[in-house]
């Protein structure tokens, strides 16, 4: 079979809508483009029952009632209103928020703004494996802690949290527990009953729906969560995001839940056994390389390697037909290597030479062993070019050699 | 990001790759940035020292793209210049030459401070003292 190029490999950074999908959203472009909120029309009603299907693939998925799944924008929004909402809400209770250092940005950045504001946030690190510490969690919780956000699965070394544990942990303290799930909803199970979770954050677009729609969920009871809205005006989704409903992303979402609940068991085997052979077929071929994160607490379409002495960027232009990402700081906006990598203990030194693949559900067999050949080929290319690798055939230990950084270079 | 076709040709075709013996008296061999900012670059020139003519020019660099272009143009450049001609190579020329975007200006100054720190090992050896060094570098740990 012809393989098409360019491969995409970069399943956490987006999906491509899947065609089922595509074709649930489409009637509510044109024939059926009512407001969801019209309740005087045919229009209307049409919109609204789509919404409400919608809302009840989303609970189903995750093991919730329907009326406790919020539509936004996307898990930025989601997120932002989780932490932000529960903060307002419950101040007078107290201002303590703890989180952890590898979470998404949308987290942390929302955790920063409220620090400005007076909250007091804590930082948890993490081990060398990815994982939070369930007794550094414990130490961290004090009388005016309202809220604990820790991530389900993380967007860049796939490595999955101790949820339940997590979850039984907030119930006993009564703290509520948010869970930023975006990479895992969908790829592994979640369940918010079993998990103990009182809000969480969902994308569509990670799960082969559009770009722009996410979702919220709030628990409605044992205990009920109220939030204090962020975005203010009609008193849509019962007051807590108001703005009209954007019907087609909505189905696309509700339409990606349903093919992940009905498929997931099949393709997180089938994602697990390719990630399994690109690995391999990597690492069995190459020197020096490691896999950043736990490989037993991960998810199935996620693996994160450091080639030691082949700078990322380098390696991304040299597979320039395949579609990853590097930690390099070169590949960044910031200039930064991965601030992730940096949290589990990872030299940057080996956190710039770091690509994560992430599978999905269009790749092929064909596909991946084409990217493990260019990759291997590439990184021996650029192992000749590196005078690192040189030095350490030679014997040199890097570490201790006493570099001289140009002056201007950072 | 997109990268100028020159940039991609040094890439794809470097030139003058390898390692030159660094014991030999007439080679200077200079090593400049650090693994941690994601930059090394190794430039080793082997000079006449009775011509001061650059005879051959070697580089290993661990870095992007930009960085590997821009030490792969720098041996191309210095061989068959005197040292002291060699020495008045700016980073600036290289960034010209291989449009660099502002934030691959550093890898230009990298293959500058390797050029002079090559040239500046290869004066030590040949008993040359220096006024003041030519780098004007900062150890980074």
């Amino acid at each position: 079979m012809a393989i098409k190029l360019p491969i995409y490999l970069d399943n956490h950074a987006t999906t491509p809508v899947d065609p089922r999908v595509l074709d649930a959203m489409l009637p509510y472009f044109t024939e059926k483009f009512g407001n969801a909120a019209s309740r005087n029309h045919e229009f209307g009603w049409k919109a609204e029952e789509a919404v409400e299907n919608a809302r009840a693939q989303v609970a189903r998925l995750i093991n919730a009632s329907p009326k406790e799944i919020v539509f936004t924008s996307g898990a930025t929004e989601s997120t932002n209103l989780a932490i932000k909402g529960a903060a307002e809400m419950y101040r007078e209770k107290g201002k303590h928020i703890i989180t952890q250092v590898t979470e998404h940005k949308a987290t942390l950045d929302t955790c920063k703004r409220l620090e400005k504001y007076g909250y007091e946030v804590t930082y948890l690190p993490v081990e060398k494996d990815g994982r939070v510490n369930l007794d550094e969690l414990r130490a961290a919780i004090k009388p005016g802690t309202i809220l604990i956000s820790i991530m389900y699965a993380n967007n860049e070394i796939g490595v999955v949290q101790p949820i339940a544990e997590i979850g039984k942990i907030a119930k006993e303290k009564g703290i509520f527990f948010h869970v930023d799930a975006v990479q895992a909803v969908g790829k592994i199970p979640v369940d918010v009953q079993k998990d103990g979770i009182d809000l969480m954050s969902i994308s569509a677009h990670k799960i082969y729906g559009p770009k722009g729609v996410g979702a919220l969920y709030v628990r409605r009871k044992n205990p009920r969560v109220q939030l204090s809205a962020i975005i203010d005006g009609g008193g849509h989704e019962r007051g807590m995001r108001s703005g009209t409903l954007n019907v087609t992303g909505i189905i696309g979402l509700g339409k990606a839940c349903e093919l992940c609940q009905q498929e997931m068991a099949e393709e997180s085997v089938k994602l697990s056994k390719l990630r399994d052979r690109l690995k391999e077929s990597i690492m069995s071929r190459l020197d020096e390389t490691y896999i950043n994160g736990s490989l037993e607490h991960r998810l199935p379409h996620n693996i994160n390697i450091s080639f030691a002495y082949v700078e990322g960027e380098s390696l991304l232009m040299g597979i320039n037909d395949v579609a990853v990402s590097s930690g390099s700081a070169c590949t960044s906006a910031t200039l930064e290597p991965s601030y992730v990598l940096k949290a589990l203990g990872v030299g940057e030194d080996l956190a710039h030479t770091s690509i994560r693949f992430g599978i999905g559900r269009f790749n092929t067999q064909e596909e991946v062993d084409y990217v493990a050949d260019r990759v291997v080929e590439t990184v021996t290319r650029l192992r000749e070019l590196s005078p690192l690798y040189e030095m350490a055939k030679e014997g040199v230990d890097i570490s201790k050699m006493k570099w001289v950084a140009a002056s201007d270079s950072h | 990001m997109a990268y100028s076709d020159k940039v991609v040709d040094h890439y794809k075709n470097p030139r003058n790759v390898g390692s030159l013996d660094k014991n030999d008296p007439t080679v200077g061999t200079g090593m400049v940035g650090a693994p941690e900012c994601g930059d090394v670059m190794k430039l080793q020139m082997k000079v006449n020292p009775d011509t001061r003519v650059i005879e051959e020019a070697k580089f290993k660099t661990f870095g992007c793209g930009s960085a590997i272009a821009s030490s792969s143009l720098a041996t191309e450049w210095v061989k068959g210049k005197t040292v002291e001609e060699a020495l008045a190579i700016k980073n600036t020329d290289i960034v010209r030459e291989l449009s660099l975007p502002p934030v691959k200006i550093h890898c230009s100054v990298l293959a500058e401070d390797a050029i002079k720190a090559a040239l500046t090992d290869w004066k030590k050896k040949q008993g040359e003292t220096e006024a003041a060094p030519a780098e004007t570098t900062a150890a980074h740990n």
